[in-house]
């Protein structure tokens, strides 16, 4: 490299950040006010853009048309934020924030549809930028024109947004909710509107982002998802809300894409290690390193207090007598279905799945629940049970054997990332899992002489004696009963009650002597070991293993598990996740946009059911006693 | 579009399973239906067409051929799901599909578990019939070591020395990459290859990819990257002047999936394989372009035909089989000869890998289109390595 490509690929880096900023501005706006982590906000950018494809195409060509375009298409979608605000998340506020996390996501399922059905399946390249079509001259090297352009828009956007938060009242009213909006709503200011309108100017940005990548890329389906990850890691390394820190972290994301690629191939120990291959992963190493450093992002401030979120819930008691004789009857009626093997065998293949995810919804359900540690990379844990199966499985162990070792990886695993996950809370603990799982992701996707790289590892089938199904079933019916019941019985031991105290009141948990990053850290590892069990039984019931056992897809569908069934019930994760395996499966036979029925589905019973589908029944039924 | 599929399934269910199954085959098909929609799409409407087709013929055996399909969601856990509902509660004769390698491998892995016979019919990986190929297993498309081996020889005539290989860091873009490295290399060992740039599926950084492209200043690429990649790849580099006087050898480029969306801006003069349907004057080409297009009003894609000839080489097999006994299906796809709107191909026995071909040819602007020019069809059967060699990959049945 010379001086020459270096300023080039400078230039290139601030381009693309730019273009990462406009989307991580309004998606820090949205959370700084409203506390909402907004998935959907990948699906606001791509519907941006195809917007902007589809209006173009409308429009005369010409710099007009062009333009016009560009902005009618970011203010439909904004249009179209205010409505979703209005009719779904405005409801939501007052419930926990998980829940308003998979009512964005149930969103980004019915937006990606409505996409598809709007525009079909191929990709819709749009226009350059009449004027800035070609490149100019930089350093005696072509670079493209609206590259120049967009450079300066991530400033100009920086500098209205600055404007508008310090210089209008809309803007201190903004600033004043950020830091305490019951606050403001009490100082007679309406929050709705306000809430609506940060929302909608949020969600413009998303839609500006995207439309002005019109000359860059082509609309597709596949954008909603491949942007939020980037763009959640530069809110979070920037800092929740901090709209000047989401600038300085698209930068620096940018430049160490830009650098990786840059740079080629170096030497780690002697072996030729081609650095393009990081950019995989890029933007997540970078946000582990500042999390490990700076538990609240660059420019993260404590946040301020929110005092309307859902109460703190009444202590888990154990049921009384007879709703636990009637568990116990029901998980003795679960064994009948292994009796199912000829008349229904599919019903035993389904069961198994079903069961699997139960055991992984519970392992996560005990780190979001009673011990309050929001993860978003569960996956990864699953995922190390799963490869650490067929590779015990592959150098020559007896498939029992694999089974009972496979746990121990993940709870190394977990007993590493927990060690730096517990010293965060919140969000950023969140993004800090997600971060080590896409870490771990990537390592097996790319580490083909172990892990069989993208393609995964086959040919990883259960003992001769496990291989009709209904007895694998029994099988993964103890473990999970066995697996679940250990979650349950610790929940309610001393240590249970040291996590839900630590939860509560992390300041009066250590002030009565409970080590509270410790005992999360223990935590963090039997919900690992357990969720490693789970992985390694979905191994050997597949027979095969591929990167997708631990991408962010699983990690999600784990959240959703959980949270359908509810929180705040120990029976959740199992209404939960059969419910949400079985619906997946039934669907998807029905209609071809079974995505979009998946998160209307989810929609409703997140507005009929807050408290999840188990903790609903349990209100309706069992009468807390007074406390 | 409701599918027509799912109308035909509740009608079946209407009629009486029992009833139903007294004249139909079913055929289990899993795909990744919605995470591969532009590819996909083209494909359905090729598999509906044939299974049409078939049973206007009056079907196979006396049967109507029935095909039941799944979505996969993209994964091989789900693929496996699939794939087990077809086989015990269907009670499909046979499976087929797929479209990534990662699902293909599992489908593959769980034919020989549960010896159902498995036509793959799109996944490219080398393995499926190779390394871990299995009796039970066919494959219909050309695998990535083919259509790498195909532009080999026009790349060695191109006699640049140094090259640099794009690719999307996953399977398919890795074994294409290090089988075009290692077979150019024996035609031409002075040949040099800069650091590649493996980016990743569907988030390349096009800007900085093709500056860095350009900074290493090779006389040639050779490019994997195909889909959304592909768009970004070819707007960007065009900007940035990175193919001008550099000659370009790209996979999978002229199949109308992928060339199409790039309008205009179309990549002119590549070297790359494809499917030109605007000009294959083959009579079973013109048979199947005709109907496709009287039934859809739209033009086929690469897609199409490879869901069209899958539904064929099933009834064809069939035929052959006069069963749908599992052992008695792979005896007479062993050396089947299917009609397909490429041609003749056969279903080699000794790897299961079909010898369908693809076309390669130039890439020029016809109008607001990118198309392909002076095109030839390579037969699979040419860019095959050697029995030796299959033998050496390939475990013994």
């Amino acid at each position: 490299m010379n001086a020459s490509s270096i300023v080039l690929q400078l230039l290139t880096g601030l381009a693309s950040a730019s273009a990462l900023f406009l989307v991580a501005s309004g998606l820090s706006l949205i959370f700084g006010v409203t506390r909402i982590v907004n998935f959907a906000h990948g699906s606001f950018y791509m519907l941006g853009l195809y917007g902007a494809v589809a209006l173009t195409s409308a429009f005369a060509a010409g710099p007009l048309g062009f333009w016009s375009a560009v902005l009618l298409a970011a203010l439909a979608v904004a249009a179209l934020g205010a409505i979703v605000e209005m009719l779904v998340l405005r409801r939501l506020y007052g419930a926990p924030e998980l829940y308003q996390l998979l009512a964005t996501f149930a969103l980004v399922l019915v937006i990606r549809d409505a996409a598809l059905w709007a525009w079909g399946p191929e990709d819709l390249l749009g226009p350059k930028a009449p004027g800035m079509r070609g490149a100019i001259d930089v350093l005696g090297r072509p670079f493209p024109s609206y590259d120049v352009f967009s450079i300066f828009v991530g400033p100009a956007v920086l500098g209205a947004l600055w404007l508008l938060l310090k210089r209008t009242r809309w803007g201190l009213l903004v600033r004043a909710a950020t830091q305490d909006r019951e606050m403001v709503g009490a100082l007679g200011v309406n929050q709705r509107w306000l809430f609506t309108s940060v929302f909608a100017l949020g969600t413009f940005l998303a839609a500006l982002g995207g439309a002005l990548q019109m000359p860059h890329e082509p609309a597709n389906l596949n954008l909603d998802l491949a942007l939020i990850g980037e763009v959640f890691v530069v809110v979070v390394v920037g800092g929740m809300g901090s709209i000047g820190g989401a600038f300085v972290a698209a930068i620096i994301v940018a430049m160490v894409k830009a650098f990786c690629i840059a740079a080629g191939t170096i030497d780690v120990f002697g072996a030729p290690f081609p650095l393009s291959k990081l950019t995989l992963v890029a933007e997540f190493l970078v946000m582990a390193v500042v999390l490990v450093w700076r538990p609240q992002g660059l420019f993260g401030k404590p946040q301020g207090t929110v005092r309307a979120t859902a109460a703190i819930e009444p202590p888990l008691r154990p049921l009384d007598a007879r709703w636990r004789i009637a568990g116990f009857v029901a998980l003795a009626l679960l064994a009948l279905v292994a009796l199912l093997g000829t008349s229904a065998p599919y019903a035993v293949v389904l069961m198994i799945d079903v069961l699997i995810a139960v055991l992984f919804a519970a392992s996560l359900h005990f780190l979001i629940g009673p011990s309050g540690m929001h993860s978003f990379g569960h996956a990864a844990y699953f995922g190390l049970g799963a490869y650490g199966a067929a590779l015990f499985f592959r150098l020559g162990a007896p498939m029992e054997a694999a089974l009972v070792l496979a746990p121990l990886i993940a709870a190394l695993g977990a007993f590493v990332f927990g060690w730096f996950c517990v010293r965060l809370s919140g969000v950023y603990l969140a993004m800090l899992t997600l971060a080590f799982a896409q870490i771990v992701w990537s390592v097996v996707f790319q580490w083909d002489a172990v892990t069989g790289g993208s393609n995964g590892l086959v040919g990883i089938w259960p003992s001769a004696w496990l291989t009709p199904k209904p007895a694998y079933y029994l099988l993964v019916l103890v473990c999970t009963i066995a697996g679940a019941g250990l979650l349950v019985r610790m929940l309610h031991a001393p240590i249970g009650l040291a996590l839900r105290g630590s939860r509560d009141s992390p300041l009066r948990a250590a002030a009565i002597g409970i080590a509270v990053p410790r005992l999360q850290w223990i935590a963090f590892v039997v919900a690992g070991t357990v969720a490693g069990l789970a992985g390694a039984l979905f191994a050997f019931g597949k027979g095969t293993i591929s990167p997708e056992t631990l991408n962010v897809g699983r990690s999600v569908d784990g959240l959703v598990m959980v949270l359908l069934g509810g929180v705040h019930a120990v029976s959740g994760p199992w209404v939960g996740a059969a419910l949400f395996t079985w619906l997946q499966d039934t669907v998807a036979r029905q209609t071809d946009y079974w995505r979009a029925l998946l998160g209307v589905v989810m929609l409703a019973l997140i507005l009929v059911f807050p408290l999840g589908v188990a903790g609903g029944i349990k209100r309706l039924f069992i009468r807390e006693e007074a406390t | 579009m409701l599918n027509r599929f799912a109308l035909l399934a509740a009608l079946g269910v209407l009629v009486g399973a029992a009833a139903h199954a007294q004249d139909t085959i079913k055929i289990g098909e899993i795909n990744s239906y919605k995470a591969q929609p532009a590819f996909l799409d083209p494909y359905k409407k090729g598999w509906e067409l044939a299974v049409e087709e078939v049973n206007a013929a009056g079907g196979v055996l006396g049967k109507k051929l029935q095909v039941i399909s799944r979505d996969d969601n993209g994964n091989p856990g789900d693929a496996v799901r699939v794939a087990e509902e077809l086989v015990s509660r269907e009670g499909v004769a046979l499976i087929c599909g797929t479209f990534l390698s990662n699902t293909g491998l599992a489908v593959t892995d769980f034919a020989k578990q549960k010896k159902v016979f498995f036509l793959a019919a799109e996944p490219l990986t080398d393995k499926i019939t190779w390394q871990n190929g299995n009796r039970y297993t066919f494959r219909l498309r050309p695998n990535t070591y083919m259509q790498s081996a195909m532009l080999v020889p026009e790349a060695a005539k191109l006699k640049k020395k140094r090259w640099v290989v794009v690719y999307p860091n996953y399977e398919y873009g890795q074994s294409a990459a290090a089988t075009f490295k290692e077979m150019l290399r024996k035609l031409q060992p002075d040949v040099e290859f800069l650091p590649d740039q493996a980016t990743p599926l569907g988030r390349i950084e096009a800007g900085a990819v093709v500056q860095a492209t350009a900074d290493a200043k090779p006389d040639a690429i050779f490019n994997v990257l195909f889909g959304a990649d592909l768009s970004k790849f070819v707007r960007e580099g065009n900007t940035r002047k990175l193919f001008e006087g550099r000659p370009v050898v790209s996979l999978l480029t002229g199949e109308p999936e992928y060339i199409e969306p790039l309008k205009d801006e179309a990549p002119v003069g590549w070297i790359v394989t494809g499917y030109p349907y605007y000009g294959i004057q083959t009579d079973e080409h013109k048979k199947f372009f005709l109907a496709y297009f009287r039934k859809y009003n739209e033009y086929p894609k690469l897609g199409s035909v490879v869901g069209y000839s899958t539904i064929w080489s099933i009834a064809e097999g069939l035929k052959k089989a006069k069963s749908t006994d599992t052992e008695k299906l792979i005896a007479a796809f062993s050396g089947l000869q299917v009609t397909t709107p490429f041609g003749k191909v056969t279903y080699r026995a000794i790897d299961h890998q079909s010898t369908m071909g693809a076309y390669l040819g130039k890439t020029k602007l016809e109008g607001q289109k990118g198309v392909m020019t002076d095109y030839v069809y390579i037969d699979g059967a040419k860019v095959l390595p050697s029995d030796d060699e299959i033998k050496r990959l390939r475990a013994a049945d």
